[in-house]
C-alpha cells in the first residue's frame, strides 16, 4: 500500500504535509469539503511538531477497514513527549502561548483519532476520516 | 511568498496569492503596520480568497495583524474566506473575535466606506 512521507523540520514544511493530504484525499476521492478539513487538521497536528518537537514527520496513507475507505494520518516525533494527556486534548489548553486548539481541533476535523504519547520518547498522533 | 500589498485612496488591499507560511504572514504584518503610517492608511483588506486553509496560527496571525493596523488607526476587514475553508474553521473551534469579514474585495471596501462615515 503506497504511503506518503512528508519530514517535518521547519514551519514551512506544514505547508507542503497538507498539500500532500489533500493531493492524497482527492485521489481516496473525498469531497472539496473534507479535502480541506483534513488539509486542516494535517496543518494543526503538523505545527505541533514544529513548537514542541521540532522535528518529525507526517505519514499519509490510504485506509481500508471492513469495507470502508478513508485516509489515515499520523504525526510522529521524537520530542519530549506529553505529560497530561487529557489537559492537551481539552480546548485553551496550550504550553506554548497558542490558541489551544490543536489536537482537540484536530479531532473534530476528523472520524477518529488516537494519541500516544511517552514523556521522554516522543508523541504519535493517529487520526483517520472515512469517506462518506 | 510574500504578499504584495496596493494602495487604493486611504485603503492598503492585501491579496494573499498562495499558500502562506507563518514568515509570509509574519512579514504582512510587519509590513502593514509600517505602511500604514507610511501612506496614512485609514482601512485595510486582506484578500485571503486564494488560501486553501486557515489554521489556529494563520487565524490568530489575521487576528493580531488587525489588531496591529486598529493601534495604527486603520480599520481591518478579512474579505474571500471560502465556504470550505469557513467550516473548517467553525468545526476547529476558531473565530475571527471581532474583526469584520466580508464577502469579498467589493463588499469589504463598501464596509470600510460605511465605517469612515461613522467616524468622520
Amino acid at each position: 500500500m503506497s504511503e506518503v512521507r512528508v519530514a517535518i523540520q521547519r514551519e514551512a514544511d506544514i505547508v507542503l504535509a497538507r498539500q500532500a493530504g489533500r493531493q492524497l484525499a482527492a485521489q481516496i476521492g473525498f469531497s472539496a469539503t473534507d479535502q480541506t478539513l483534513i488539509a486542516t487538521a494535517i496543518s494543526e497536528v503538523a505545527r505541533n511538531i514544529v513548537v514542541y518537537a521540532t522535528r518529525g514527520e507526517i505519514v499519509l496513507m490510504r485506509a481500508d477497514e471492513s469495507g470502508r475507505v478513508g485516509i489515515m494520518v499520523q504525526a510522529i516525533d521524537t520530542g519530549p513527549g506529553i505529560d497530561n494527556k487529557d489537559m492537551a486534548m481539552r480546548d485553551g489548553f496550550s504550553t506554548k502561548n497558542s490558541l489551544g486548539l490543536g489536537l482537540p481541533g484536530a479531532r473534530r476535523l476528523m472520524d477518529d483519532f488516537d494519541l500516544a504519547s511517552e514523556v521522554g520518547h516522543g508523541t504519535t498522533v493517529t487520526m483517520k476520516k472515512w469517506k462518506r | 511568498m510574500p504578499v504584495p500589498i496596493l494602495k487604493q485612496g486611504d485603503t492598503l488591499i492585501a491579496s494573499v496569492v498562495a499558500a502562506l507560511t507563518d514568515d509570509d504572514l509574519i512579514q504582512l504584518r510587519d509590513e502593514l503596520a509600517q505602511r500604514i503610517g507610511k501612506v496614512r492608511a485609514r482601512g485595510v483588506v486582506i484578500d485571503v480568497t486564494a488560501l486553501d486553509v486557515l489554521d489556529s496560527f494563520a487565524t490568530r496571525t489575521l487576528r493580531g495583524i488587525a489588531y496591529t493596523a486598529k493601534l495604527r488607526g486603520a480599520e481591518t476587514v478579512i474579505v474571500g474566506i471560502q465556504p470550505d475553508v469557513a467550516f473548517a474553521m467553525v468545526q476547529l473551534g476558531l473565530t475571527m473575535e471581532g474583526v469584520p469579514t466580508a464577502l469579498d474585495l467589493e463588499q469589504g471596501l463598501a464596509l470600510l466606506a460605511k465605517h469612515k462615515e461613522r467616524t468622520r
